[in-house]
């Protein structure tokens, strides 16, 4: 009883609702606090101490905000917009492996919520689905700049969904299975991390993973300069708070797969080697965390220094430099994977 | 023969039609009240209308009914980024039509504030221009260095903004003690600066590519769009008014005349970056050479220019800065009062530096010009 259903019920309930939700709130502080360093401010500093209550009150302003919807809009895509952004990007988190098996007062406990045999499929499917929203977003506003916009994103969607996936070929061909433990296990097996063995399916995939969740330097979809805010410049309250959140979730997303396929997810640096076995008192989640958080904390240090691609030159690097890469690499692992059979 | 357009290959059903869209005049990088009509196919931009005029406040009408010393302060009010800098031009127009001789001391000090003056409006400059095209901590850091020279004028005059810092025949107040040391300790903090500004830019892979070729324009054609200053110079013209019309103590400074080559975006960024450094070398040469005397020259108590016109232009950091003025000698206010703004003239180039490249160029090439609405419109 306990194993079946209150354990998986009570993984989810903890994973979404004390995990991944306090930790996008709090990324939006990590993030102007970071970037605030970066430009030699201080960022939040008066909703307590340090500003560390700050996404608090953010939420309880966004909540409280009056919700518009233009006239114009195209009323039921307009509200369901938000929501196709949001939900992919919280159910990806079913699949992610924050550690392995353990023992928990008796009880094996699993940290993951689910170990499913196609997870990197389904990360993949469920994530392109995100970007829907942002191009409904755009097109149900009916108003000039958010239309650009949702056309940038779709134009950026189709470019690096391409690539990202062609890297992805390259982890399953040296891995040989789909399943998130299984590429974590398989990395433990190999007694290499895969970044090691993939360096440019690691950094395509970093690339392309910025891309797909619109951050600098190809945050062309919502270019505050140029479309004023892009998709979200009609929504206000809520539903713009669920766009800017599904943004963070994205984030720690690609930063958690990036983790899990190139960094060894949970495993301790050197997981094969006796010597450094006194590293396993820090649980396997949090160098789960750790590593991701470098993958977070690059996003945002990308963020403070670099400007924004155009439109051509973003399509330009994914078609003609990125796909091809990956496709490159894919053929050169096949080859390789062939020769030392 | 019908033109290959979507229509005639596919008929009805792929018809295109342009999208007109309204930038500004509320928009984050039109830098104020600009608005620019564009029309749009897909993003490239066909054509553009500059629509001007939301900030006019009527400051040349209204000077006709000012005394002399007043207007000096309705000109902090016009490009309200470089305030001394429009005083200067005002009070030497003023001086050359009552033929008035400027001390020294105050040529100099004239000459530290006006380059003070464009140290602060380039820093203003980078640091929304980055901003524009992406790169946001430029932004934060030019200002840090623009607030050290708002504190230099704040020391110097009381203000940070409006400095009402001039008086004709020369400076209403003289230097504080001490005030020429932190000038020079200012140019050493600013010498590093720079190069951090351009490390973050200049050899910045994406901002190469968001500047090299945008709003390309030869030399001619800048010229004849009549455009002024670092915009200018950014298309290989080497015309500076401090240099082929030495005002203030400009004839006893050795500096050079930074001028690009393509005439993009990217070589007016590059011909303002070392304005910056010509500017710390100005600086540097006139507070140690400043001499000793007067601040302001023989100046008739009531000034009542005589019947007649003239034409003055300086150096404004945007560009030609000039002003005209026709007294008749009868009332103690001009008769008329024309200003030739550099924003102005720059930005009617903007319909021709956008076509054919993309929004994203727009915002770009907006700040390339660098125009203040406030000089613009007046």
């Amino acid at each position: 009883m306990i194993d079946q259903f209150v354990i998986p019920t009570l993984k989810i309930v903890i994973v979404l609702f004390a995990g991944v939700l306090p930790a996008v709130t709090y990324m939006v502080l990590l993030e102007r606090k970071v970037i605030a360093w970066a430009q030699s401010r201080l960022g939040p500093m008066r909703v307590g101490p340090y500003g560390v209550l700050q996404p608090i009150a953010d939420a309880i302003k966004l909540m409280l905000k009056e919700d518009i919807t233009p006239t114009k809009a195209d009323r039921w895509v307009f509200t369901a917009a938000p929501i196709i952004s949001m939900v992919p990007a919280l159910i990806v988190y079913a699949v992610i492996p924050f550690g392995p098996t353990v023992q928990f007062f008796g009880h094996p406990v699993s940290l993951y919520i689910t170990d499913i045999n196609v997870g990197l499929l389904y990360i993949v499917s469920v994530a392109s689905v995100g970007v829907y929203g942002i191009i409904l977003a755009g097109y149900a506003s009916n108003s000039k700049f958010p239309l650009l916009a949702s056309l940038r994103a779709s134009a950026q969607l189709i470019s690096y969904e391409v690539a990202v996936t062609l890297t992805l070929v390259s982890v399953i061909l040296m891995t040989g299975t789909l399943s998130m433990v299984g590429i974590v296990n398989a990395q433990y097996n190999a007694r290499v991390w895969l970044f090691i063995v993939q360096p440019v399916a690691f950094v395509i995939f970093f690339i392309g993973g910025l891309a797909e969740t619109n951050r600098a330097p190809f945050d062309l979809p919502e270019a505050e300069q140029e479309l004023t805010g892009g998709f979200h410049t009609e929504y206000s309250g809520m539903r713009f708070a669920l766009f800017f959140l599904a943004e963070y979730a994205n984030m720690i997303v690609v930063s958690s797969v990036a983790t899990t396929l190139f960094l060894g997810g949970w495993l301790r640096p050197f997981p094969n080697v006796a010597a450094l076995h006194f590293l396993d008192v820090v649980p396997s989640w949090i160098w789960f965390l750790l590593k991701s958080f470098v993958f977070l904390y690059i996003f945002i240090w990308v963020r403070a220094t670099l400007p924004r691609y155009r439109y051509d030159q973003l399509m330009r690097l994914g078609w003609k430099v990125l796909i091809p890469l990956a496709i490159a690499n894919l053929v050169v692992t096949g080859i390789v994977k062939v020769m030392l059979r | 023969m019908d033109t290959l357009t979507p229509k005639t290959l596919y008929g009805e059903m792929f018809d295109t039609n342009e999208l007109v869209i309204n930038m500004g005049p509320q928009h984050p990088s039109t830098h104020g009240v600009l608005r620019v009509v564009l029309r749009l196919d897909g993003e490239k931009v066909i054509d553009a209308e500059v629509v001007i005029g939301y900030l006019h406040r009527g400051i040349e009408k209204l000077s006709e009914n000012r005394n002399w010393t007043q207007i000096i302060l309705l000109t902090d009010r016009m490009d309200y980024v470089a305030a001394a800098t429009n005083n200067v031009g005002y009070c030497q127009t003023v001086e050359k039509l009552m033929q008035l001789e400027v001390p020294r001391r105050a040529k100099y000090v004239r000459t530290i504030l006006c380059e003070l003056q464009r140290i602060a409006s380039h820093c203003l400059w980078v640091g929304t221009h980055a901003m524009d095209i992406g790169a946001m901590t430029v932004f934060l850091y030019a200002f840090r260095e623009r607030e050290l020279i708002l504190d230099l004028f704040e020391e110097f005059c009381g203000a940070r903004l409006t400095y009402n810092s001039m008086r004709i025949g020369g400076l209403p107040l003289d230097i504080p003690p001490g005030w020429d040391k932190k000038v020079l300790a200012f140019c050493d903090i600013m010498d590093a600066k720079i190069d951090e500004y351009e490390t973050l830019l200049t050899h910045n892979r994406i901002w190469l590519e968001r500047t090299k070729g945008i709003g390309v324009i030869s030399g001619p054609d800048a010229a004849a769009l009549g455009m002024c200053g670092p915009a200018l110079r950014g298309s290989g013209v080497a015309r500076d008014v401090r240099k082929d019309e030495p005002y203030a103590a400009y004839d006893e400074m050795e500096f050079d005349v930074p001028v690009g080559v393509a005439g993009d975006t990217y070589d007016r960024y590059l011909v303002r970056m070392e304005e910056f450094r010509q500017s710390l070398r100005i600086i540097r040469q006139a507070t140690e050479g400043i001499p000793e005397g007067p601040i302001v020259g023989k100046v008739p108590r009531l000034i009542k220019p005589a019947a007649g016109e003239t034409y003055h232009a300086i150096e404004s950091p945007k560009g030609e800065l000039g002003y005209f003025i026709v007294s008749d000698g009868k009332s103690t206010n001009p008769y008329r009062f024309r200003v030739r703004p550099p924003s102005f003239c720059n930005l009617q180039a903007l319909p021709r530096l956008v076509k054919g490249h993309l929004v994203a160029d727009v915002v770009a090439l907006i700040g390339s010009i660098d125009i203040v609405l406030g000089e613009v419109d007046r």
